[in-house]
């Protein structure tokens, strides 16, 4: 099931997924605008300087007008400006992330599938360990241990995160690697580990990086409720938890100044989902 | 049977013992000392000197590793350093309430997610089942402690159609006290017969359970609908086609049953990860059960209560599983071969 879904997955991304799934595109599109966002901020952002730590007392708690959309929190920084800061912070995390137990699991799993025998036992079982704890209260733990910032958050997700690529890589590859293709490299004398990185790593890679798209919304509510807890980034670093965190005893008075953070999380899981479901479909057909 | 059972029961043993070893690392990184957090700021070497012989931080890792494993299974998880009671009796007296909060969302989820998974299935790739798609995803993309708060602002503070905090109204342990029996308030209520506690903790319920709720209704109603849409192409629903039952009878007649058993594994699988969620719940709500426990333990850096919840949702988690499996291998003679 995997060899031609990567293949077309390869030649031409864009308009093979357009006449595939509307969600999986839509919910590209929405993640777009979500990346542009982090990436244009200091150019689209109307009051760069409040992304950091810049105060102006005199305008605390604005609430939304023309020259403030979403108004201005406790120190009086533009909250549309921290949003799209905070942008960065949590698509930075998803990223390094994913990428760090992206790579970890895929090798461990690889291996695990191609090898089988002892090597499979002892990567499941310490997989199974790992997927015991639910991925926020381990992270809680390590982020409790560590000191409060962003890199700890995503050491702290990372470590909770890897597992589920292993399992899915283990089980993927190993089936990959009872295939035809895979027995005629053999005969032909290949080196056990120029099959792995020539065969059946490629071939194995599909459900995984289905998986990474759907998992990404995962990682940013994880990233966003350790910050929230204040394990996470803190002053003056734009992040939509900690925003939520420092905001929540004026829900009630001043509902911009937890609303808006609120939405931006809400929104950038719901493009991550969107997209990965979409990929899914489309693989599973 | 019994050889599957006791392959399954010896991975569990395997797991658990992995969990406490993992818990226990991790609680070794602590950077603070843990003897000072006992001892207070003030303590004089002699204190200091008295509190580490005590937690036996003056061992070698595996004397302390062999010890804690000791002492977990004789009972002792360690006293916690900021109630300076054993962890067991505080994890024994917060988890009831933290069971009764992801009971009842789990409850509501099923209620929810399955109906709704029913109709997307029936009405594949139309409206309805657009709808039910994408609200599941909007389901589980929403942040917990932000729906919390914001349905709390809502329907509490602004609305005042439920109460803001808390798990019943405690002036009533005045005027109708409650008898303990299983610890679970609304349960012990109902058993008792006490009307006036067992309405307050309902309306104390509804918001949180809602706000938990949320995430596990969305899987529910996605798988519910995926399962259904896989048994309703086998041959046995081509034949009850064939047979004249219309579309909605095929699917809630015949295909329902089947697919139902992958959804209840996954209930079983989400009840850990819920409790977890519930953790930022109940801090919003103020409801007295593991997760305010742990976010105090958090702020006091209290390790021997974090490391006792963690690994009471951990082993939590592999009994379900395990429970699952079991279930499973009994009405499934399939799984057992696996």
């Amino acid at each position: 099931m995997t060899a031609p879904a990567l293949t077309t997955l390869r030649r031409t991304p864009l308009r093979r997924l357009a006449g595939v799934d509307r969600l999986a595109v839509a919910g590209a599109v929405l993640l777009g605008v979500v990346v542009l966002a982090a990436l244009l901020a200091p150019w689209i952002a109307p009051y760069p300087e409040d992304g950091g730590s810049a105060t102006h007392p005199l305008e605390a708690l604005l609430p939304p007008s023309g020259a403030h959309w979403f108004g201005t929190d406790q120190v009086g920084r533009d909250v549309l400006s921290r949003v799209l800061f905070g942008a960065r912070t949590s698509l930075l995390i998803a990223v390094a992330v994913l990428a760090v137990s992206g790579v970890a699991g895929v090798v461990l799993g690889v291996v695990a599938g191609y090898a089988g025998g002892w090597a499979r036992d002892v990567i499941m079982r310490v997989t199974d360990v790992f997927l015991a704890f639910p991925a926020l209260l381990l992270s809680l733990a390590l982020a409790v241990v560590l000191q409060p910032s962003v890199t700890t958050v995503i050491v702290a997700i990372a470590v909770t995160w890897w597992p589920w690529y292993a399992r899915l890589t283990a089980s993927v590859a190993a089936s990959v690697a009872t295939r035809g293709f895979v027995d005629s490299a053999r005969c032909l004398g290949v080196p056990a580990p120029l099959i792995v990185l020539r065969h059946v790593l490629p071939n194995s890679l599909t459900p995984v990086l289905v998986q990474l798209s759907l998992d990404g919304g995962g990682v940013i509510l994880t990233a966003a409720a350790l910050s929230y807890l204040g394990l996470g980034a803190h002053e003056p670093t734009s992040e939509w938890g900690l925003m939520v965190q420092q905001g929540q005893s004026l829900f009630t008075t001043d509902w911009w100044v937890v609303t808006f953070p609120g939405l931006a999380i809400l929104v950038t899981a719901f493009s991550f989902n969107v997209l990965g479901e979409g990929l899914r479909a489309r693989l599973s057909r | 049977m019994p050889r599957y059972l006791i392959r399954r029961l010896g991975q569990a043993v395997l797991v658990v013992a992995g969990v406490i070893v993992l818990t226990f690392a991790v609680m070794r990184l602590v950077p603070g000392d843990p003897a000072v957090a006992y001892a207070g700021p003030k303590a004089t070497a002699a204190e200091l000197a008295e509190a580490r012989r005590r937690f036996g931080l003056d061992d070698p890792l595996p004397v302390q590793l062999w010890n804690y494993v000791r002492d977990l299974l004789g009972g002792d998880w360690g006293t916690s350093l900021h109630t300076r009671q054993p962890v067991r009796d505080d994890l024994f007296q917060a988890f009831p309430a933290s069971l009764e909060l992801v009971g009842a969302a789990l409850i509501i989820a099923l209620v929810v997610g399955i109906p709704l998974g029913i109709a997307a299935a029936r009405y594949k790739g139309r409206l309805p089942d657009l709808s039910v798609r994408l609200s599941s995803m909007l389901a589980v993309s929403v942040p917990v402690f932000w729906l919390a708060l914001a349905l709390q602002t809502v329907f509490a503070s602004g609305l005042g159609w439920f109460p803001v905090a808390g798990e019943y109204d405690a002036s009533l342990d005045r005027t109708s006290p409650l008898h303990l029996y299983t610890n679970i308030t609304a349960v012990d209520a109902l058993i008792t017969g006490n009307w006036p506690i067992l309405t307050s903790t309902l309306s104390h319920l509804v918001l949180p359970a809602l706000v938990i709720a949320a995430y596990p209704a969305g899987v529910v109603a996605q798988m519910t609908r995926a399962a259904l849409i896989e048994e309703s192409s086998r041959d046995h629903a081509r034949l009850e086609r064939a047979l004249g039952f219309g579309e909605t009878a095929v699917l809630t007649r015949f295909a329902l049953r089947p697919a139902l058993n992958p959804v209840l594994s996954l209930i079983a699988l989400v009840f850990a990860y819920s409790i977890v969620n519930g953790f930022l719940v109940e801090a919003v709500f103020n409801w007295p059960g593991l997760g305010r426990y742990a976010a105090d333990s958090i702020r006091s850096l209290d390790t021997p209560a974090i490391a006792g919840v963690t690994l009471l949702v951990a082993v939590l988690y592999v009994v379900a599983n395990l429970a699952v499996d079991l279930l499973q291998g009994v009405v499934d003679p399939r799984v057992r071969a696996r």
